[in-house]
C-alpha cells in the first residue's frame, strides 16, 4: 500500500498520462491546455511530455471542440476534452446532449462514443454567476451520459482510468476548490480503476445517513468527525458516479440509521439529490424513516460575486453542523 | 461621485475634444492600477482582467457614439464601462462588493452594466455579448431609434459560433451594428498565429458581405476615425462593419498567468508602443495642448481614481438579503 497524497489536479493528470501511455488514441484536446498547462494546473507538463498533437490546445470553439471529440471518437480514438469551466460546455451542449449522448441508441448501436469531458465546477473563487455554476443535473437528466462527480483524488484517478476505458460519453465534474487539496487517502501507484456506478461509504456510522458528492463530501466528512464527539454517529455516503446512481448502499444506510439528509452545493430545485429522495421514498427502506428527509442544497440564485454574499449562496460547514444536529436530536 | 460627461467628435478637432481622450485612457489606465494594487493588498476578490495597453481602442470607438448608443463588453471591460461614461466610484464599488456597485455587489467586474450610458453589460462568457449586440441593433432597427450597437470582443471571440451567427445575421438584416474586435494577440495563451489562418482578422468581413478595417488599436485618432466611419454607414441605414484594433494587453490574461506563452522582449517591445505617450506626441506635436495641460490631466485623473477608491471603500459592503427575490424582477399587476 502506498502512502502518496496527491490533489486533484495530481491524481487527474496522473491518471490522464497512464492513460496516454496505455493507449495512442487516447489524447486530450481543450482550451490553454498546453503550455499553460490547463486554467487550472490539471494538465500542467502533459504537453511537454506527450506534445502538441495529443495534448491539442484549441480555439476559444466549445461546440467545435466537443464536436470534433465526438467525431474522433466515432473513429476510433478517445479523446478527453477538458472545457474550462463547466459553464462554458452551454456553448457545446449540442454536441454533449444531441449528438455524444443519443448516438449509439439512435443508431441502433451501429456507433458509439468513447469520449469523456472534464471540467471544472461549483462556487467559492469569487467568480460570479457565469463561472461558478454546478451543472450536475443538467447531464443527469439526459439519458445516454454517465455523469462523474469526484470527492477526492484517489478517487479522482481510478474514475477517470474506467471512465476513459468505457465506450460511452462520461462528464467529469471536477470541484475548482478540490484541485489543490491533498485528499484524506493516498493515492495508489498503477493503473487501478474504480467502476462507475459504484457508491462509496465514506464512514460509518448509525444515527444518521448523508449523501454527498464531490466538495460536500468532504465538508460532511468533517462535521461527521466533530459530532461524533457529541455523540452523534453519522454514516456518509459518496455516489460518485450520479448516472448511473448506485443506490442500494444508500437504502442500506437508511434502514439501519431511519434518518437522512441529502447535500449538494447546487440550487435544490430540480437538483440530483431529488433524485435520490425519490428512490429512497420509493424503496422499502422509507418505512424506517423516523425523521423527515432533510435537504440542504445551494439557494435557488445565481452564485453572487462578494464574498460574504458567495457564501451565503451554497451549504457551508456549519449549516450542514447545524442541520445534521437538528435530524438527530429533533427525531429519536 | 464622478460626472462623466460624454463627448463626441475627433480627438484632435479642438482641445476639449483632446482633453477628453486623455483623459478618458488616464481613468482606464489607473483604475486599473488600483484595482492591480487592490488585489495585491488582498483587499479585493475573484480574478481581475486587465486592459492596460489597450485604452485607445474603447476610448476612440466611444468618442464615436452618443450615449444613448449601446455597447455590450466582455471580461476585460473596464476599459469600455469607463469610454462609455460609467461613474468610478460604482465601478470601483462592484468591485468591492458594496452595495452602491453597479450590481449591488452581485456580479463584480466581470458584469458591470450601466443603463444609462448604453452599456448593456460585461460578460463572462467569450462572445457571449456578441448576438446581444445584434439584437439590440435589430431594436434600433425595428424601433426607428437611430441609435447604434456597438458589441467589443476580442480576436479570441472571433472563433466563437456566436461570432459568426451574430455577423452574418446583422449583414442580412443591414443592422446598425459596430463590430468591434480588440486583437490583443492572444485569448488567454492561444496567439493569433495559432489560433487563426488569417493575418487580418478583418478579412473575416468579406465572409459575411461586410466591410472589414484593420486599424492601430494604439492610436487613439486612428480608432475614432474608423469608429466614426463605422457609425456612420450603421446610422445611413447601410448595416455593419467589422472593425479590428490592434493592440497589446501588457498585464498577465488574469491574475494566475504566469505569461508562459510570450516573450518579456515581446511585451516590452509593446510598452514601447504605449497608446498614452502616442496621443501625446500628437498633440504637442499640432500644439492642441500644452505640457502643463496635459500634467493637469494627469493629475485630475489620478485624483479622480484616488476618490473613488475612497468613497468606494468607505461604502457599505453588500448584504445577503433579499437575494433570493433579487433573481427575478417583479411581475407587475
Ligand atoms: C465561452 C467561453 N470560453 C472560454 C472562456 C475562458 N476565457 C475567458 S477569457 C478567454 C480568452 C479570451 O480571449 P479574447 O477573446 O482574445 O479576449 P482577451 O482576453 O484577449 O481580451 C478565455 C479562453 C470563457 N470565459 N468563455
Ligand atoms: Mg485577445
Amino acid at each position: 500500500m502506498s502512502d502518496r497524497m496527491l490533489t486533484m489536479a495530481e491524481a487527474v493528470r496522473e491518471a490522464m498520462t497512464i492513460a496516454m501511455e496505455e493507449r495512442e488514441e487516447v489524447f486530450i484536446l481543450g482550451e490553454d491546455i498546453g503550455i499553460y498547462g490547463g486554467a487550472f494546473g490539471v494538465t500542467g507538463d502533459l504537453y511537454h511530455r506527450f506534445g502538441p498533437e495529443r495534448v491539442l490546445d484549441t480555439p476559444i470553439s466549445e461546440l467545435g471542440i466537443v464536436g470534433a471529440a465526438v467525431g474522433a471518437a466515432l473513429s476510433g480514438m478517445r479523446p478527453i476534452v477538458e472545457i474550462q469551466f463547466s459553464d462554458f460546455t452551454a456553448q457545446a451542449m449540442d454536441q454533449i446532449a444531441n449528438q455524444a449522448a443519443k448516438i449509439h441508441f439512435m443508431l441502433g448501436g451501429a456507433l458509439h462514443v468513447p469520449l469523456v469531458l472534464r471540467t471544472p465546477q461549483g462556487s467559492g473563487t469569487g467568480a460570479a454567476a457565469q463561472h461558478s455554476q454546478n451543472l450536475e443535473p443538467w447531464f443527469a437528466s439526459v439519458p445516454g451520459l454517465k455523469v462523474v462527480v469526484p470527492s477526492n483524488p484517489a478517487d479522482a484517478k481510478g474514475l477517470l482510468l474506467a471512465a476513459i476505458d468505457d465506450p460511452n460519453p462520461v462528464i467529469f465534474l471536477e470541484h475548482k476548490l478540490l484541485y489543490k487539496i491533498p485528499g484524506r487517502d493516498p493515492v495508489p501507484e498503477g493503473a487501478t480503476r474504480i467502476p462507475l456506478g459504484v457508491s462509496k461509504v465514506v464512514r460509518t456510522g448509525k444515527d444518521l445517513t448523508i449523501v454527498a458528492t464531490g466538495i460536500m463530501v468532504n465538508k460532511s466528512f468533517e462535521v461527521a468527525e466533530k459530532l461524533s464527539a457529541e455523540g452523534i454517529s453519522i454514516e456518509l455516503i459518496d455516489p460518485r458516479t450520479i448516472s448511473p446512481l448506485d443506490t442500494a448502499p444508500i437504502f442500506e444506510s437508511v434502514e439501519k440509521t431511519g434518518r437522512l439528509m441529502v447535500v449538494q452545493e447546487g440550487p435544490s430545485h430540480a437538483g440530483y439529490i431529488n433524485e435520490v429522495i425519490a428512490q429512497v421514498s420509493g424503496s422499502a427502506c422509507f418505512g424506517n424513516l423516523i425523521a423527515p428527509i432533510k435537504r440542504l442544497a445551494g439557494m435557488n440564485i445565481p452564485i453572487p460575486y462578494a464574498p460574504q454574499l458567495e457564501k451565503v449562496a451554497v451549504p457551508q460547514i456549519a449549516d450542514i453542523e447545524a442541520a445534521a444536529r437538528e435530524i438527530v436530536k429533533n427525531w429519536r | 461621485m464622478t460626472a462623466n460627461p460624454l463627448l463626441m467628435g475627433h480627438p484632435l478637432s479642438s482641445p476639449e475634444h483632446a482633453k477628453h481622450a486623455l483623459l478618458y485612457m488616464y481613468r482606464i489606465r489607473k483604475f486599473e492600477e488600483a484595482v492591480e494594487d487592490l488585489f495585491g493588498r488582498g483587499m479585493m476578490h475573484g480574478t481581475m482582467h486587465l486592459s492596460i495597453g489597450q485604452e485607445a481602442g474603447p476610448t476612440g470607438a466611444c468618442l464615436a457614439l452618443q450615449i444613448t448608443d449601446q455597447i455590450t463588453s466582455t471580461h476585460r471591460g473596464h476599459g469600455h464601462c469607463i469610454a462609455k461614461g460609467a461613474d468610478l466610484t460604482r465601478m470601483m464599488a462592484e468591485l468591492l462588493g458594496k452595495k452602491i456597485g453597479y450590481c449591488g455587489g452581485r456580479g463584480g467586474s466581470m458584469h458591470i452594466a450601466d443603463a444609462e450610458t448604453g452599456n448593456l453589460g460585461a460578460n463572462g462568457v467569450v462572445g457571449g455579448g456578441i448576438p446581444i449586440a445584434a439584437g439590440a441593433a435589430l431594436a434600433a432597427k425595428m424601433r426607428k431609434s437611430g441609435t447604434v450597437a456597438v458589441s467589443f470582443f476580442g480576436d479570441g471571440a472571433m472563433n466563437e459560433g456566436a461570432f459568426h451567427e451574430a455577423a452574418n445575421m446583422a449583414a442580412i438584416w443591414n443592422l446598425p451594428l459596430i463590430l468591434f474586435c480588440e486583437n490583443n494577440k492572444y485569448g488567454m495563451s492561444s496567439s493569433t498565429e495559432k489560433a487563426f489562418k488569417l493575418e487580418n482578422l478583418a478579412d473575416r468581413g468579406k465572409g459575411y458581405g461586410i466591410p472589414g478595417v484593420t486599424v492601430d488599436g494604439n492610436d487613439v485618432v486612428a480608432v475614432y476615425e474608423a469608429a466614426e466611419a463605422a457609425v456612420a454607414r450603421a446610422r445611413n441605414g447601410e448595416g455593419p462593419t467589422l472593425i479590428e484594433s490592434v493592440t497589446y494587453r501588457w498585464k498577465g490574461h488574469s491574475r494566475s498567468d504566469k505569461n508562459l506563452y510570450r516573450t518579456k522582449e515581446e511585451i516590452e517591445e509593446w510598452k514601447d508602443k504605449d497608446p498614452i505617450p502616442n496621443f501625446i506626441h500628437k498633440v504637442l506635436d499640432k500644439g492642441i495642448l500644452t505640457q502643463e495641460q496635459i500634467e493637469e490631466i494627469q493629475k485630475v485623473s489620478t485624483e479622480q481614481i484616488m476618490q473613488a477608491v475612497k468613497e468606494a471603500a468607505a461604502a457599505e459592503s453588500a448584504t445577503p438579503d433579499g437575494l433570493l427575490e433579487a433573481v427575478f424582477k417583479a411581475v407587475s399587476a
